[in-house]
């Protein structure tokens, strides 16, 4: 069964990769699998300097999900050329870089400093992360303020530029629409969703944030139906994120829209997830009747 | 670390919403060492839930855990019963630093932090070392483990209502007790602060709790500020034991 997919910049052997901030710098993930058998992997953000994050509690479970309130904890963009990307290239996949920042400046310098390396093979730009005050999702809400970040990043960069959308507007299809004129490449749908707990007992809320993002299987009939509205009307690629944690979800992204898709918070549930929906892709794609992967993706495109 | 299925031995209350769960699995009880801890999944949670172990028996292959029923995940966990089976990462973490050089050592433990010190404190008897327990409670019916760090040596026991031992909080013990030389200290965020600055003069270790994602170092949720440094510990990789002096709690 052929797994492979073709989008741009990148060479997939397989769908299936770990979404950004749930996999770390794949370190950790390298003690239970062997990271090759990924289709590729993308990165924890890189922002310009080293960032502390927010303070704890960072997490908090939801029904079916999570809230998370990290705040981009990472060691900045020139640590993690030099010490996290040389141990990804270790491996067979493609690097895909997830760059954040709080001035454009600061998205044009991350974006830059990864033409220095030959491992990055695209770039995913994080304009929609609800946890940190300034950047972010104040990027990924304004139509025009996303147009415009992604047309500088790509002035910038050589790498194809997938611009990860967030789900915490009105009308996704305006946003995907502007950043695809602004010259992206692809696209990310979604990131999470913005959401709140509170401590009955403390009568205060829960994360130290106050709001997180949320994520899990409670957002996925929402990611389903952005990305089978943006697909309808923005003819670039698609990769699907959301609350994926079976090989059936996985069939569902496809059939939407997307092209490939990202595996998160289900990795801190079964660590062994990306590479299982791996391994039971080829005959679940058989029991519905696909002959190869490409089929699924050309099915999901005339889906009406 | 691995991904192992335990089989539930036992699962039984010790204490008021306190519950003692004996574990089989060979890996696991072959490995673990004090203060590590494992990742449960529980049915129909998003997210695994750390609980730390409380003892091991190598021969018999077993891991004891104990926990106390107060949220949506501890509660679930109460349901499992015997027989069944956990899926389980572990064991996680780093354990306690055993100091070789010492003689004399001081175990303070406040509530649901006092099981990881049992299996350390049985772990430094079996070094003949003189092992001191200070061990706080809120009141006397959520008491456990009495009598087996009674056989470790010297225990002292504290409620903050004095239904039980003496009245009020471990640092009001703990100027009575003799010289040590290391403590050992897990237990509620206030009583570690406290416990700390009573003791800076000593060298001494943490275990630390705080809400998880992964477990394994991947996610950065679980975090703690380094003190000399800028930045971050991992609690559930680096940790969750750590120098007293290296974190600010």
């Amino acid at each position: 069964m052929n797994l492979a997919v073709e989008l741009p910049g990148l060479h997939l052997k397989n769908p299936i990769m770990p979404a950004s901030g749930c996999f770390g710098f794949g370190r950790e993930y390298s003690d239970f699998y062997d990271l090759g058998k990924l289709g590729a992997v993308i990165m924890k953000a890189a922002t310009g300097n080293e960032r502390f994050g927010n303070h704890t509690p960072r997490v908090a479970e939801t029904a079916s999900g999570m809230l998370n309130a990290i705040g981009l904890q990472n060691p900045g963009v020139e640590k993690i050329i030099e010490t996290e990307v040389p141990f990804l290239a270790n491996y067979d996949i493609p690097i895909i870089a997830n760059i954040a920042g709080s001035t454009i400046e600061e998205y044009e310098e991350v974006a830059a400093a990864f033409n220095q390396t030959d491992d990055v093979y695209a770039l995913e730009l994080n304009i929609s992360c609800p946890n940190v005050k300034k950047g972010g999702i104040q990027f990924g809400t304004d139509p025009d303020m996303a147009a415009n970040v992604t047309k500088k990043v790509k002035q910038v960069s050589n790498l194809p530029v997938y611009v990860k959308l967030s789900p915490n507007v009105s009308d996704i299809v305006v946003m995907a629409k502007a950043v695809k004129a602004a010259g992206a490449d692809g696209l990310s749908m979604i990131n999470t969703l913005s959401g709140m707990k509170i401590d009955v007992a403390k009568k205060r809320p829960l994360l130290a944030n106050q709001t997180g993002g949320l994520s899990g299987p409670a957002i996925k009939p929402i990611a389903i139906r952005m990305i089978y509205e943006v697909k309808q009307q923005v003819s670039i690629p698609i990769i699907g994120m959301g609350g994926i944690s079976n090989v059936e979800d996985v069939l569902e992204f496809l059939l939407a829209g997307a092209s490939a898709v990202a595996v998160g918070t289900a990795n801190f549930q079964n660590p062994f997830i990306c590479p299982e929906i791996m391994d039971e892709l080829p005959m679940v794609l058989r029991n519905y009747g696909f002959h190869s992967l490409q089929n699924v993706i050309e099915k999901g495109a005339q889906i009406v | 670390m691995r991904k192992e299925v335990m089989y539930i031995q036992s699962s039984l209350p010790i204490a008021r919403n306190t519950i003692e769960m004996v574990l089989k699995n060979y890996y696991i009880s072959q490995t673990a060492i004090p203060g590590q801890f494992l990742h449960l999944f529980i049915d129909g949670l998003s997210l695994r839930r750390p609980i730390s172990i409380a003892d091991v028996d190598r021969e018999k292959e077993t891991v004891t855990i104990l926990f106390k029923k107060e949220g949506t995940g501890t509660k679930r966990l109460a349901m499992y019963q015997e027989g069944m089976t956990l899926d389980v990462l572990g064991p996680n973490g780093n354990g306690f630093k055993l100091d070789k050089e010492c003689s004399r050592i001081l175990l303070v433990g406040g509530g649901i932090g006092v099981p990881p010190l049992y299996y350390l404190g049985k772990t430094l008897a079996k070094q003949d070392m003189k092992i001191i327990s200070l061990l706080g409670f809120q009141s006397a019916e959520y008491v456990f483990y009495r009598e087996k760090f009674q056989a470790l040596g010297e225990t002292w026991m504290v409620t903050n209502d004095g239904s039980y031992g003496e009245k009020g909080f471990v640092t009001d013990v703990l100027d009575k007790i003799e010289d040590v030389d290391r403590y050992y200290s897990c237990g509620p965020m206030p009583m570690l602060q406290a416990v700390t600055k009573k003791l800076e003069h000593k060298q001494g270790y943490v275990s630390l709790e705080e809400r998880m994602g992964c477990g394994i170092g991947a996610c950065l949720a679980c975090v703690i500020p380094r003190t000399n440094d800028r930045g971050y510990y991992k609690i559930c990789k680096d940790g969750p034991v750590f120098r007293a002096k290296e974190v600010a709690l």
